[in-house]
């Protein structure tokens, strides 16, 4: 039995969707995702704005509010069904199991409660600390994500604080418990570019220090760069390439995955280079298009794309899992992006235009 | 913070200053002469007499001057004599306050007592059949006026039941119990449309409060949700309760004078009815202003209880 926990995956997800219910229609915002989670391994999450990334560490954690949301499939996580369990399991399991640092700090701590309260308050609920112990535990907290001057800072209120020391606040609250799962939804989305890189470092250092697992979400491909186990980049509410980080950016197979990378302004190109951004908007997800998500944007479309869904299926690689007909740098995407230019397509068009005009290359640092 | 309260307290004096001119200039066109108040009709075919106190009471005067010199008395405490009793108006007003200053913070004390668990409990269970009886009950009570409401608790309380009496006040110096059956139904009655109105107030300012992030914050470090509506929820979305009791103080005042008539009761409502039908001009301006000078300094009070609440608008000033 012990063994088997010990081997068995700390997280996993089958076939997870999560719908939301609106009067324009179903909101098919997860379709179908499936990954698992070793124990004190991290998992970046990577896609743009409405990819579903938020959602399906919400629908995880069971923390998307409202009546009209509903969620199928099976998140195992230390070996029950996170999403069989009844509320009062939850409250269990949340904060001390699982954790989760918000993108916002200006609006994820409470602008009213001093940060002694909201760092302490499911310490006393959770670890049945008194009033002291709970304030030592909080000074050792806030001294251990670096904020100066712990005793001051527990009797400030959130506004009192920068950015980043809210944010690091939060990580304060999500670590309390010491839980073995941690989500980071865009943990430095909304901060200045100078802090970003602290709070990243700061979440790095604690996973690796209390061997804790985390799901770092991000629309952000530099972030995950050397900073995961393993990435997943998601597409309309899919996964469409899931590899170590490593070999993922060594060898990136998918269109979108490479559109993604190609976004990213380096400092090597010329000054008033244009950013290639990704032609088109991603799918409505009400009424999804058939075949693959991405073909409608994707410069290397062929016809089997617009007709048939692309499965998420191992490559040689068996780490490396893939869901294209026509895979980045495979002799199918190079014939379809020839006759796509031919064509005048504009995705292609604007593909050719960013390879030609600016150096090609791996992210910078 | 010393900038906040002086602004504050200089709004308050011009306030006071406004409302006690416009009183004086609207008991000025009330029809009908404050002389008919003063002497008898048949004592009037002198007109020597009637010259006289004219006089004696300034009645000839402009209207500005008697403003100031009513003024100058008011600042000292002196807010005249009432044509009809002689006795002093402020001392009036004394002897008639505890009766209408208890009603009106039972009846907040009622209103709110009641207003605030079922608007916790209708956002709590936003959309469900108890939010849905919650809500219309809110809208149905918002439309019964207090001398309905009164009408009928006398008589389900005091006629039917019998648990109250239905008319009178006993002081609360003479008998505390007497005292809290004398003002029940009075304040029940008033309370109807308040928690009408503080149950909306506190459901849609609730309903926002939970949407925010801090919420679902609190939810994901496994707080019990009475504790997240109570503890994390209940006091940022106290901000508009807070300035609708402020606000509602003043239409109490209004609706005391109705049910401290209905109820029969002693207090400055019904006083300031009286005055109204026997023209006594001095008495009508002396409560008024007194009125508004409460209600002026109430709200300027529930300006500084947003700063115990909200620590951001402490920091804003």
């Amino acid at each position: 039995m012990v063994d088997q926990a010990a081997n068995s995956p700390l997280l996993k997800v089958d076939d997870l969707r999560t719908t939301f219910t609106i009067p324009a229609g179903d909101v098919k915002a997860v379709r179908g995702v499936s990954f698992s989670l070793d124990r004190g391994k991290t998992l970046g999450i990577v896609g743009e704005s409405g990819s579903g990334k938020t959602v399906l560490a919400r629908s995880v954690m069971r923390l998307n509010l409202g009546t009209n949301v509903t969620t199928t499939g099976t998140a195992v996580f230390e070996g029950t069904d996170v999403l069989t369990r009844s509320p009062a399991e939850m409250r269990q399991l949340w904060g001390t199991e699982m954790a989760m640092v918000f993108q916002d700090p200006m609006t994820s701590l409470n602008p009213l409660v001093r940060v002694q309260r909201q760092v302490t308050e499911h310490l006393c609920r959770h670890l049945n600390l008194n009033r002291s112990e709970a304030r030592q535990a909080a000074v050792d907290l806030l001294r251990e994500v670096r904020i100066p001057d712990p005793e001051t800072r527990l009797r400030s209120f959130p506004h009192e604080l920068s950015g980043g020391m809210r944010q690091r606040v939060c990580i304060a609250v999500a670590l309390a418990c010491a839980p073995s799962l941690l989500f980071a939804d865009e943990p430095t989305t909304a901060l200045d570019v100078t802090v970003q890189h602290q709070i990243l470092n700061l979440l790095s250092r604690e996973q690796a220090d209390r061997e804790m697992a985390m799901v770092l979400v991000t629309h952000d491909l530099g972030v995950v760069a050397g900073r995961t186990d393993d990435t997943m980049v998601m597409y309309a509410g899919t996964v469409v390439e899931h590899a170590p980080t490593a070999s993922l950016f060594a060898d990136m197979r998918h269109p979108y995955s490479e559109a993604l990378m190609r976004s990213i302004p380096r400092t090597s190109f010329p000054s008033h280079t244009r950013l290639a951004a990704i032609t088109g908007r991603p799918p409505d997800l009400i009424d999804p298009p058939t075949g693959c998500d991405f073909s409608p944007r994707c410069p290397y479309v062929q016809d089997q794309c617009v007709n048939e869904e692309p499965p998420l299926v191992e490559t040689d690689d068996p780490t490396h899992r893939l869901a294209c007909w026509t895979p980045v740098g495979s002799p199918e995407a190079r014939v379809a992006f020839e006759k796509n230019l031919a064509a005048g397509l504009r995705q292609a068009v604007a593909v050719d235009l960013s390879t030609t005009r600016s150096p090609a290359g791996g992210v910078d640092g | 913070m010393g900038s906040f309260i002086a602004t504050r307290l200089v709004r308050l004096v011009a306030t006071l200053l406004v409302v006690s001119f416009l009183t004086f200039l609207l008991v000025n066109l009330l029809p009908g002469d404050a002389i008919n108040a003063l002497i008898p009709i048949e004592a009037q075919q002198d007109q020597e007499y009637v010259a006289q106190v004219r006089a004696e009471w300034g009645l000839d005067d402009p209207m500005l001057v008697r403003y100031g010199k009513w003024l100058g008395d008011a600042v000292r405490g002196d807010l005249g004599d009432s044509i009809v009793t002689s006795r002093a108006v402020s001392s009036e007003i004394a002897h008639r306050i505890p009766v209408t200053g208890e009603l009106m913070i039972v009846t907040v004390i009622f209103s709110v007592l009641l207003a605030v668990p079922l608007g916790v409990m209708s956002a709590y269970r936003e959309g469900s059949r108890l939010d849905q009886i919650i809500s219309g009950g809110a809208q149905f009570a918002l439309s019964v006026p207090g001398f309905v409401a009164g009408l009928l608790f006398i008589y389900v309380f005091a006629m039917k039941l019998g648990w109250f009496p239905a008319t009178g006040w006993t002081r609360i110096s003479n008998s505390i119990s007497g005292n809290l059956m004398t003002v029940t139904l009075p304040a029940l009655s008033l309370s109807v449309i308040e928690v009408a109105v503080y149950t909306r107030v506190v459901r849609s300012d609730l309903v926002t409060t939970l949407k925010e992030d801090y919420i679902l914050s609190a939810r994901s470090k496994g707080l019990k949700d009475g504790f997240i509506l109570f503890r994390h929820a209940l006091r940022p979305s106290s901000l508009t309760l807070i300035t609708v009791v402020g606000l509602n103080i003043g239409l109490l005042l209004g609706g005391t004078v109705v049910v401290e008539f209905l109820f029969a009761l002693p207090g400055l409502g019904k006083r300031l009815l009286d005055a109204i039908f026997q023209r006594d001009f001095m008495m009508v301006q002396g409560i008024t202003v007194f009125v508004a000078m409460v209600y002026v300094v109430v709200n300027t009070l529930v300006d500084f209880v947003y700063l115990v609440v909200d620590p951001r608008i402490r920091k804003a000033d």
